[in-house]
């Protein structure tokens, strides 16, 4: 499909203001001024909803397919929270509102819902205190590990490394190098953290732990308490990476377990949509002992009840936002929680649990699944057995494209050679998971039967397999650099 | 139970299926000692419930007071049809195109995104979106950072201080040598930049217009950075782009902006929407999310995501940068704003807001005690009025009129207690400006 | 594909020294790992390493990976084919594949010979 570019035709009239009766010269020398054209693409309105309307069919979403991607927690996207969000009340508040003098009192709906949700994710995770001002979760990772920093600066430790499994997702080393941290990883032993091999790697060096549980196998860290005793020790802080809370809410709080940050990505377990690639939101919460290195501005409530923008925190670690993060994400989260209830998050988890397990037990028999207990949200599925006709991961993969399903996760987390992660979430009926089985059953049989007709696919989207070689040699990364 | 839609028999058949009793024996490895001390999360409420509850929040903040707020955000006029366009499922509910040929939509519109901006800004290259316009300018500096292999930046003080705190934030445990060069009454010394310059800087950071409102020139600024070997970085404004000197003409390496003017509601902070773009010799230094044209087996045009290597999920410890997210709605939002508004639509946008403000400029300074900041340099949609007394005051006294003046600018720089920053768009009306001006003489 | 007449390091390296001067490049099995290679990033002519030193960096489509200098010395070339064709890095790693010449400082210590590195490249497989 052509781009707008290729669409657009000179005179065409869009959406305009009227004429301004001055030009932009009358009030400044025109050598400040453009002098050539943008040649942005001139369309009329219809030009344009037809183009997204039909690029927009192009996408594969949850709305219109199954989309079991491990690790991502891509539930049904509850419609009424949009309207929430788009209410003029909250949509049209501009953020310097309350840094006026007696501006707490023009948006005092807005900062009532960000204390409101600081108050409900607290009571979700068992964390002290949250901040909503990460803008993603792995800004939110960033975030706890520059408060982590400034923890041990103000107890005068010189710590310079931070621990992570080798499963960990790779936004968790990638945030600690960003915070000026080493970054150490230890091996998994029967998929889970060796407690033995971070006592060995634990000396008054290590300024904290990043972890998940489950864990990126889907499995239940075990050695938890041993694992917190351990960091205890060393006055290492334990960070909880909550990509997938959605496997234990209301089963586990984080921060009765003992952890000391806590990052949530919104976008994941509170139902906020993935918008293609964001945007979405991850709040951190904290232990007592970190209060104090929260990113400021925090929203205070005086025993009148009324709610306020406090910046005296003169241990804060400063804004990791320009504002109070994605207040637009947040909103939605907040409608979710209101109307799950603490018994309806708890449903989620349960039922997201047996829906991942149910799966398991379907594939088990056809898909290598390396570590065969019970999993938890997840499970992580190898597709070595097929490689041996010469059909991997990816093929499976785009198999499943042609059928009409979102491919799970594959090649993460590196730990699993040909790792195929599937995460079914709790929005999903029993008739789509039944469906999904007996396409993906046809697929691993056909992988032994006739390879060939899986490492062809996909065959019936708009487009085959790209050439991403040719894409990164090439580099058109815009119409002009073609 | 909303969104679960597990019946009590389909419970019962997949626990056979698993061999399991029942859906706690599949919690049984959470000992006794990890479960919850509490859960008190209220009880969940209706749908209808919910809403009342939201729309009586929402009820409670003033959208109906006079605004004259901008500071880097700009309520500029939405067209209808983007609303539509954005509350497609196929698009809002997809995940990150990891998967190209079932995220085409999403794909292309990345790819004419960055075609767009780079166009706007008339730089090569252009990366999908990065959180917002702080983080972009942080992001630049790195870019910077790692290119050159030095510590030092130079940042003009006339960058907005916001986004100046969010660099300091980020970079604190880094080891770089930050230096502020003090503004001039509102404009950016030229001289005390360059003076700034050696050996060791790795950027020079300036913004166009710069919180002040002021508009420059840099060209010479930046040709003197690339005699220095630092790298050039310019914070813009979109929509004013379409008028304004454009940093590719100055010679700029990096122009990042914060795109909430392209279409995106104010939304109390969030989200927003960084955008980068750079020149194509510095494109491995860009982080985030990179869409690339080619081609499948046969033949026919399709778009991918590229230059993955530089990213977490591969690189871990060694990427460019953590970013996992590219704001891709925001993005897609900013795209669908631009084609439906076109050059045309934002360039009148632009011209109506310039004009606004010099009107709004006008009345003020018609008023004996009152000055501009900057009074000999041109201004675009913004100024900074200057009181004979703390703005606040003047602040104060205006929000009981209904009639944000503006922001004042003693929280941000100090020695600037009686400054207002004062913000028009096209959507401000005559009438309106001048009961500014009527009450802001009434309160002095 | 380990050419008897070169030397290797552990980090896929490797080395044909010849009247003082090396040239160096990836081994088949490093570009077989990486995959279709998109984008070698080399030092300048002039710039002096220790063996063992990052000297720079190569890209695929799935990986990146840093370069590691295997002797010491000062890079007195470059290819300059690479920029625009990175793929001859798979299709020729010994020859039109070559990456940089040095002039050797010091003899080279920490190389293995073809044998070792066969045992290396078995093991990592």
């Amino acid at each position: 499909m052509s781009t707008v570019f290729a669409k657009s035709v000179p005179g065409r009239e869009g959406v305009w203001p009227e004429k301004p009766r001055t030009e932009p010269v009358d009030f400044i020398p025109e050598g400040l001024l453009r002098a050539r054209s943008a040649n942005l693409p001139s369309l009329s309105e219809l030009d344009v909803v037809r183009h997204f309307t039909r690029l927009s069919s192009k996408n594969y979403g949850v709305d219109s397919n199954f989309y079991p991607l491990g690790s991502c927690t891509m539930k049904y996207n509850p419609k009424f929270t949009e309207e929430v969000a788009a209410l003029p009340g909250f949509a049209r508040l501009h953020p310097l509102a309350p840094q006026l003098p007696g501006g707490g009192d023009m948006v005092p709906g807005a900062l009532e819902v960000m204390y409101e949700t600081e108050r409900l994710l607290c009571e979700i995770t068992g964390m002290a205190a949250f901040t909503l001002h990460p803008m993603a979760g792995a800004h939110g990772e960033l975030t706890g590990a520059l408060m982590m920093a400034a923890y041990h600066a103000d107890k005068g430790h010189a710590k310079t490394k931070i621990v992570c499994p080798d499963s960990a997702h790779g936004t968790n080393p990638a945030s600690a190098a960003i915070a000026g941290y080493e970054v150490v990883s230890i091996a998994s032993k029967d998929g889970i953290i060796d407690p033995d091999a971070l006592a060995a790697v634990l000396d008054d060096q290590v300024a904290g732990v990043m972890m998940t549980v489950p864990n990126t196998l889907g499995l239940f860290e075990r050695h938890l308490p041993r694992i917190v005793e351990l960091c205890r020790k060393v006055d290492a802080l334990l960070y909880y990476d909550g990509a997938n809370l959605n496997a234990i809410l209301g089963k586990l709080r984080v921060g009765d377990a003992g952890f000391d940050v806590v990052h949530l990505n919104l976008h994941k377990t509170f139902g906020t949509p993935h918008g293609g690639g964001g945007p979405g939101s991850g709040p951190v919460g904290v232990s007592e002992r970190l209060i104090p290195y929260l990113p400021v501005s925090r929203v205070a409530k005086d025993e009148a009840g009324r709610f306020s923008l406090r910046y005296d925190y003169p241990k804060s670690i400063g804004y990791v936002a320009p504002f109070y993060g994605n207040f637009g994400v947040m909103l939605k989260a907040y409608a979710y929680i209101l109307r799950l209830g603490g018994e309806g998050l708890t449903r989620v988890s349960e039922h997201a649990v047996l829906a991942a397990n149910y799966l398991r037990k379907r594939l088990d028999d056809l898909l290598d699944v390396p570590y065969n207990r019970t999993c938890m949200h997840e499970f992580v599925a190898s597709a070595e057995r097929q490689g041996k006709h010469g059909v991997h991961a990816l093929d499976i993969a785009k198999a499943l494209l042609d059928r009409g399903y979102h491919a799970p996760t594959i090649y993460f987390p590196l730990i699993v050679k040909e790792a195929v992660m599937i995460e079914p979430t709790e929005t999903e009926s029993k008739d789509t998971l039944d469906a999904f089985v007996t396409d993906l059953r046809e697929i691993l049989a056909l992988a032994e039967t006739n390879p060939a007709a899986v490492t062809a696919a996909p065959v019936t989207l708009p487009v085959g397999r790209l050439d991403e070689t040719h894409a990164a040699r090439a580099m058109e990364i815009t119409d002009d650099l073609g | 139970m909303p969104y679960i839609p597990h019946t009590p028999d389909e419970v019962r058949e997949m626990l056979d299926v698993i061999g399991a009793a029942s859906i706690d024996e599949l919690f049984a490895e959470i000992p006794a000692e990890l479960r919850p001390k509490g859960f008190h999360v209220p009880h969940g409420l209706t749908e209808m419930e919910v809403r009342r509850r939201l729309e009586r929040l929402a009820a409670k903040n003033r959208t109906d007071m006079s605004s004259f707020l901008g500071g880097g955000f700009y309520d500029h006029y939405v067209p209808s049809a983007a609303d539509m366009l954005l509350a497609r499922g196929e698009f809002y509910t997809a995940y990150t195109p990891y998967q190209p040929e079932a995220s085409q939509g999403t794909l292309q519109a990345i790819f004419e995104y960055q075609t767009a901006v780079a166009r706007l800004f008339e730089m090569e290259c252009s990366n999908a979106g990065v959180y917002d316009g702080g983080t972009a300018l942080y992001e630049a500096v790195m870019m910077a950072v790692r290119h050159t292999r030095r510590k030092k930046v130079v940042v003009s003080e006339a960058v907005s201080p916001i986004y100046r705190i969010v660099l300091a934030t980020y970079t604190k445990n880094l080891r770089l040598d930050l230096v502020t060069v003090p503004h001039d009454r509102g404009g950016d010394d030229m001289a005390a930049l360059t003076r700034a310059m050696d050996a060791e800087t790795a950027a020079v950071v300036v913004q166009n217009p710069n919180f002040f409102g002021t508009i420059q020139d840099f060209t010479d600024l930046f040709a003197k950075a690339r005699d220095t070997g630092a790298v050039s970085i310019l914070s813009g404004y979109p929509v004013l782009q379409t008028v304004l000197k454009t940093p590719g003409a100055m010679g700029a390496d990096i122009a990042t902006a914060e795109g909430q003017s392209l279409g995106l509601p104010l939304s109390f902070g969030g989200p927003y929407l960084g955008i980068m773009t750079c020149r194509k010799a510095l494109v491995r230094q860009m982080p985030g999310r990179i869409a690339g044209r080619t081609r499948d087996a046969s033949g026919r045009t399709g778009y991918v995501l590229t230059l993955q290597a530089r990213e977490q999920h591969i690189r871990r410890q060694k990427a460019t940068s953590n970013i996992c997210s590219n704001q891709a709605l925001c993005a897609l939002r900013a795209l669908v704003n631009l084609c439906l508004t076109g050059e045309e639509g934002l360039t009148r946008q632009a011209a109506l807001s310039i004009e606004n403000a010099h009107y709004a400029a006008m009345r003020l300074c018609c008023i004996p005690e009152i000055t501009l900041l900057n009074r000999e340099s041109p201004y675009g949609n913004e100024f900074t009025a200057v009181f004979p007394t703390n703005a606040k005051k003047i602040v104060r006294a205006l929000l009981d009129e209904g009639i944000v003046a503006g922001f004042p600018l003693g929280r941000y720089y100090p020695g600037l207690e009686n400054a207002l920053l004062v913000c028009c768009t096209e959507k401000h009306g005559r009438d309106e400006i001048d009961r500014l001006a009527r009450k802001v003489e009434k309160a002095l | 594909m380990i050419p008897k007449d070169l030397l290797y390091s552990k980090s896929h390296e490797w080395a044909k020294i010849e009247g003082g001067i090396a040239v160096v490049g990836i081994t088949h099995f490093a570009q077989e790992q990486l995959g279709d290679i998109t984008y070698v990033d080399l030092p300048q002519a002039g710039t002096v390493f220790e063996a063992g030193q990052e000297m720079g960096s190569i890209e695929s489509v799935k990986a990146a990976s840093e370069l590691y200098c295997p002797v010491s010395g000062e890079v007195v070339e470059v290819n300059p084919e690479l920029d625009a064709a990175p793929e001859k890095v798979n299709a020729d790693p010994y020859g039109e594949g070559w990456m940089i010449k040095i002039k050797v400082a010091d003899e080279p210590i920490d190389l293995m010979s073809p044998e070792e590195y066969a045992e290396i490249a078995q093991a990592e497989h």
